[in-house]
């Protein structure tokens, strides 16, 4: 086991979802698969975004994809042309994801 | 019936590259192009354009793009489907005729859709009963219903195969989904019915990964040090098979690449329940799909299953929410995190000292270089240089104007090394709301006509 970054191995795409963005991740094959639903948990989710989603944390799988869909609610300072955040619409939330580190 | 057609998406969005429907219809085989060209604010500028002049209202970049391309369109008889009649698809419809007529084009088959549109109906629609509330939060539609801006039922495929099946050559829509521009020739080809679910699934999915254009084939990538030739980017190309199965790809000799990760990076993109994708045709279950490599550039979703749609449609409304605005003033070291600090303090400080203030929420205040996207996650030390942003919003538009004029002094009353404030002043701009609600499908009635250039 070392700790890893997930950007060595995962990928991930983010975009605005009302007043919330979503982070989608995804890897390449089964074993990190199960990595990471066994490591990116809401509550960590929620821990590594602490200072960007100021609301609920909800995860949903997608087995096919070898993906999880992440919703941040309240992330984006308003959301679409409320806010006035350089990043209104969580643009580069799936690469701030991508920041954390796993044990692998 | 055809066993193969090939849909490329050249448009993301208003305002996304000509680039991409110009050269979709020059570099190779292409049978129909579809054209996306709003968002929810969209709709409520172009409210504001017809109100000053109904004529105006639609898209016009979409003629300016047909005014380059319409000659291979008409040559090569591609068919066009997009949302680029905004709130004023007849406006779009006469337009484009005019520039056909001017072109020496004959005989063009130019259709529309509307019925889209029901800012004028919400007084009625309210009294018979149809609450329209916020379906994030549930506020009835009463609390903003003075201050709309637009309202615009998102409309179906059914509607696009009913305009191609009327002989148009060129569809315009107003608020057609984005993904209903790809389903709407498959239905139109195949012959789908309403209740061929899992098809029309493939067809919700199929649009889903192209609506946005090159983000299917390379662009927002992020494993992007793949990707070869960024200037030529291909836009995407769905090849689509009667049983709903499809094809993602792109021009060959065309920059980018698609593979099965550029594809469900484009899949997860604004994903909410992926077992649950809502859309006025179907709802698509986006974990039923196998997604393969099937050759270079070349990558197949099949299996796709679906299921009935809801018996309401999304509406999108949009309202004048106040105002708001922002600045930027660039801080060069040594200390720049510490010096943009104190330049906020300042700002903020000599308002209030003139009895100009507002609360913690109103406030906006970004140090852009010392880690602002990746806010508690990615900390820069001591930067060479950072830009400040500085914003506010409220509901009082001569205060975000009073705000406006506070940043610039900065340059000769502040901390050394505060430069680059080209752009001046900034001025409050209007602050549009988003109001996403519901509507049962029986209060919707969407109409096509053709007329001929």
């Amino acid at each position: 086991m070392a700790k890893v970054k997930l950007k060595e191995f995962a990928f991930a795409r983010s975009g605005d979802k009302g007043d919330g963005s979503n982070v989608g991740i995804f890897v390449t094959n089964a074993k990190d698969y199960e990595l990471i639903k066994a490591q990116l948990t809401v509550a960590r989710v929620k821990q590594h975004f602490h200072a960007i989603c100021k609301g609920e944390v909800t995860r949903f799988e997608a087995p096919n994809l070898l993906a999880l869909n992440f919703l941040l609610r309240d992330s984006l300072g308003g959301g679409g042309s409320e806010s006035l955040k350089t990043d209104a619409q969580g643009k580069t939330h799936g690469l701030g994801l991508l920041e954390m580190e796993v044990d692998r | 019936m055809r066993d193969k057609v090939l849909i490329g998406y050249g448009q993301g969005f208003w305002g996304d590259s000509i680039l991409g429907p110009v050269r979709l219809v020059r570099e190779g085989p292409l049978d129909y192009l579809a054209l996306d060209y709003l968002a929810e604010v969209t709709m409520s500028i172009m409210q504001k354009l017809k109100g000053r002049n109904p004529k105006a209202g639609y898209a016009t970049d979409f003629v300016a793009m047909l005014d380059r391309t319409l000659p291979d369109i008409t040559k090569k008889g591609i068919k066009v489907i997009a949302n680029a009649g905004g709130v004023n698809p007849e406006g779009c419809l006469q337009a484009v005729l005019e520039l056909a007529r001017k072109k020496g084009i004959k005989g063009l088959k130019v259709g529309i859709i509307d019925g889209d549109d029901i800012l004028t109906r919400i007084p009625e629609l309210l009294k018979s009963g149809h609450s329209l509330k916020n379906m994030d939060d549930g506020r009835p539609l009463a609390d903003v219903q003075s201050r709309l801006l637009s309202a615009n039922v998102y409309i179906g495929a059914f509607a696009v195969a009913e305009c191609l099946a009327a002989g148009a050559q060129i569809v315009i829509g107003g608020r057609l989904t984005d993904p209903a521009l790809v389903a709407g020739p498959m239905i139109h080809e195949f012959g789908w019915s309403p209740t061929d679910w899992h098809k029309l699934a493939a067809g919700t999915m199929a649009g889903h990964i192209a609506e946005c254009g090159p983000q299917c084939t390379g662009g927002n990538y992020t494993g992007w040090r793949e990707v070869q030739d960024f200037v030529r980017i291909g836009y995407p190309i769905i090849e689509a098979s009667p049983d709903g199965t499809f094809v993602v790809t792109k021009h060959e000799g065309t920059g980018g690449l698609v593979t099965r990760n550029t594809v469900v990076s484009q899949l997860l993109y604004e994903m909410g329940d992926p077992r649950r994708y809502l859309g006025p045709d179907c709802t698509a279950d986006f974990t039923s799909a196998k997604v393969e490599e099937i050759g270079k550039d070349r990558v197949r979703l099949s299996g796709i299953q679906g299921a009935p749609a809801t018996p309401t449609y999304k509406v999108s409304l949009s309202y004048q929410n106040g105002f708001k605005t922002a600045g930027q003033l660039t801080i060069a070291g040594p200390d720049a995190v510490a010096k943009a600090k104190l330049c906020a303090d300042i700002v903020f400080g000599r308002l209030a000292f003139d009895g100009c203030t507002f609360a913690e929420h109103e406030k906006l205040i970004e140090i852009v270089g010392a880690g602002v996207c990746h806010d508690g996650i990615l900390a820069t030390a001591d930067p060479a240089e950072v830009v400040l942003r500085l914003g506010v919003k409220c509901d009082d538009e001569d205060k975000v104007d009073r705000f406006g004029m506070e940043i610039v002094p900065l340059v000769t009353s502040g901390p050394p090394g505060v430069t680059g404030y080209a752009g001046g002043r900034p001025k409050a701009t209007d602050i549009v709301g988003y109001w996403p609600a519901l509507l049962d499908k029986t209060q919707v009635t969407t109409r096509v006509r053709v007329e001929v250039s």
